[in-house]
């Protein structure tokens, strides 16, 4: 079986987001860029799995779309343990544009099972998965917190509103993962490090696949007004501010 | 033409999340001039189905069929979109819970729609089609261009009033053609969290961080949400640690929540935290550091130890509500 993870490249999760051109682009200047931490946690537990002879997951590749700026965090995807990456040159500029440039990936090798996170931390979608589950026709689970895969076969945990159901699953399929598929990222070691220097990262040209949206502007959160305190020793005009104010209570 | 609402059930009954949907769905109707329909599936008795006449859906479109039992995302996106074409919808609008993040997409591609996600208000314009949507987890928002016919949107839960406009409302039955060919994923075992309130529901919720110092101290916390019929969350170290559930947890990797009121005690208010909350319409923050990030989030706030305030708070809380 072989497994291919979506990784996405999104600003560090600490950053403060800043506007250019008048809201018209992001302000890229300073920014650290990282491994969408669903996509790492995908790839930890895809190597888990391939490190365990009894799955019989023998290869786990990554692929991400995006331009030549992005290789460092596919190299690190690499020094993580991927055994090989693929890349569509091509900058999207939505999820179902991103999601084509994938499929033509999936169709030109042979995955059973695809990861993707269940939203990237930077357009905060949820979309890509089930987009590309779609567009190659294939069965795809969301919500995904819990996966195993024995002698090929699949079986996982999905959350549902209220509860969880345990799927056993025919591949090839599509898994959106969230929390719980795996507990800490796993991280580079040395080894690793250079290993990836080794490893090929296979580039593909865009395929013309369209985007269906485009971002107009951008806007800032609205401030929000100054907190308002209250004394530790009077908390009913805390609840009284909830009740008659903030109308909340 | 119309605009098509995916009307979820659980168990046959809908939530407070339909009519927040179908009343998005009115008010975005009547901005393009059309009609509201409302797609269900699976059992639904005709008294349940129209209820949503009284948010203005004028047509709920119901099918049941064998293959669209167990949550297949494939089988139903068919079936949503015979109906989406049946009905010519220009516009698709599915709640941003679990369900609707499984469908949107596929739907997206079956009907070659572009998608706007996690929407929490009305487009701001028709013709272009613009719709504003929080990226970069709440660090800026987005005034997003659907280029395509169709639209699809998701909806945030719990950032829509419900608008009661009674309409009258018919049922029409569907036969969707499903091809039999396909193998739906098989549910194996299904485990639900009985009798607690869904923190995705919640109205109000009450959430505990490392300041409460440790799983033992929970007790207040968990009173004081009974007294506000609110759910309880937690940050992610209290789940980590095995304090809280797992499915408390809120924040970028955990839930992302919109509750009238949010009550962060002991929380410090990471950007990774505030990224799940920010949207809650009122933030509380109890917190012993005058300093702590939280109360820039934070709409009412009392410095002060935790094991000392929540005591406080519920005595007066209990005063309120003897009155
Ligand atoms: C990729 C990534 C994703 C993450 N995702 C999430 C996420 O989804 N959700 C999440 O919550 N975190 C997330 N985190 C972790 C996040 O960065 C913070 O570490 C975490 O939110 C801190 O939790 P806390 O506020 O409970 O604890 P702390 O930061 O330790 O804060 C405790 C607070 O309690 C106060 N306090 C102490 N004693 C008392 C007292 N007696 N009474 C009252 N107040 C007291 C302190 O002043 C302090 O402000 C993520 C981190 C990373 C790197
Ligand atoms: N540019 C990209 N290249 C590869 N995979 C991506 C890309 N963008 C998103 N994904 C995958 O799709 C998931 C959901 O992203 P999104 O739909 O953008 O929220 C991510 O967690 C990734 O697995």
């Amino acid at each position: 079986m072989n497994i291919l993870v979506c990784i996405s490249n999104v600003p560090d999760t600490t950053v403060r987001i800043k506007l250019a051109d008048n809201g018209a682009t992001i302000d890229n200047t300073g920014i650290q860029w990282i491994i969408n931490p669903w996509d790492e946690l995908a790839l930890t537990r895809a190597l888990e799995l391939r490190d365990d002879p009894s799955s019989g997951v023998k290869q786990v590749s990554v692929a991400h779309v995006g331009l030549v700026g992005a290789e460092p965090t596919i190299r690190k995807a690499l020094a993580i343990g991927a055994d090989n990456a693929y890349r569509v040159n091509c900058d999207p500029a939505d999820a179902f544009q991103t999601a084509a440039c994938l499929a033509s990936i999936v169709k030109n090798a042979s995955f059973d099972l695809i990861l993707c996170g269940i939203e990237s931390s930077d357009y905060n979608g949820s979309n890509v998965g089930g987009m590309l589950a779609e567009m190659l026709d294939w069965v795809s689970v969301s919500g995904v917190s819990f996966l195993k895969v024995e002698n090929g076969s699949i079986t996982v945990n999905r959350e549902i509103d209220g509860g969880r159901e345990t799927l056993q699953v025919q591949s090839p399929c599509v898994c959106v993962v969230q929390k719980g598929i795996a507990k800490e990222p796993r991280i580079a070691a040395m080894r690793g490090i250079m290993q990836a220097r080794t490893k090929t990262i296979a580039v593909s040209e865009w395929n013309g696949a369209e985007s269906l949206t485009t971002v107009a502007s951008y806007q800032p959160p609205k401030a929000r007004p100054s907190c308002k305190f209250f004394d530790a020793d009077s908390p009913e005009k805390l609840l009284e501010a909830l009740q008659n104010e903030a109308k909340v209570i | 033409m119309a605009v098509l609402i995916y009307a979820e059930n659980w168990e046959g009954k809908f939530k407070k999340l339909t009519f927040e949907l179908a009343s998005y769905g009115a008010q975005l109707a009547s901005m393009i001039q059309t009609q509201l329909v409302a797609v269900s599936i699976g059992e639904v008795a005709d008294e349940e189905l129209l209820k949503l006449g009284n948010y203005g859906v004028s047509k709920v479109i119901s099918l049941n069929h064998p293959q669209l039992q167990s949550f297949d995302s494939r089988q139903i996106t068919r079936a949503i979109a015979q109906v989406a074409e049946q009905v010519e919808a220009s516009a698709l609008v599915l709640s941003a819970n679990n369900s609707g993040k499984a469908l949107a997409p596929r739907l997206a591609v079956r009907l070659k729609a572009g998608i706007a996600s996690g929407v929490n208000q009305l487009p701001t314009s028709i013709s272009p089609f613009v719709v504003s949507k929080k990226v970069f987890s709440g660090g800026a928002f987005a005034s997003l261009t659907i280029n395509t016919t169709v639209k699809i949107l998701t909806l945030l839960q719990n950032s829509m009033e419900l608008k009661e406009q009674i309409v009258s409302c018919t049922i029409e039955r569907f036969e969707p053609t499903l091809d039999g060919g396909l193998t739906s994923p098989k549910v194996l075992e299904s485990h639900k969290h009985a009798g607690k309130i869904l923190l995705s529901d919640a109205e109000i919720v009450v959430s505990g961080g490392r300041g409460m110092k440790s799983a033992d101290n929970w007790a207040p916390l968990l009173e004081l949400a009974e007294l506000l019929n609110a759910a309880t969350a937690c940050s992610r170290p209290i789940s980590d640690e095995g304090w809280r559930p797992h499915d408390e947890h809120t924040g970028q990797t955990g839930k992302i929540i919109a509750p009238n009121l949010y009550i962060a005690i002991g929380i410090s208010g990471a950007t990774q935290h505030i990224a799940g909350v920010s949207s809650s319409k009122c933030i509380v923050a109890i917190n012993n550091d005058k300093s702590a990030p939280i109360f820039e989030s934070a709409q009412y706030g009392i410095v002060g130890d935790a094991a000392k305030v929540l005591p406080k708070l519920i005595d007066a809380l209990k005063v309120i509500k003897n009155k």
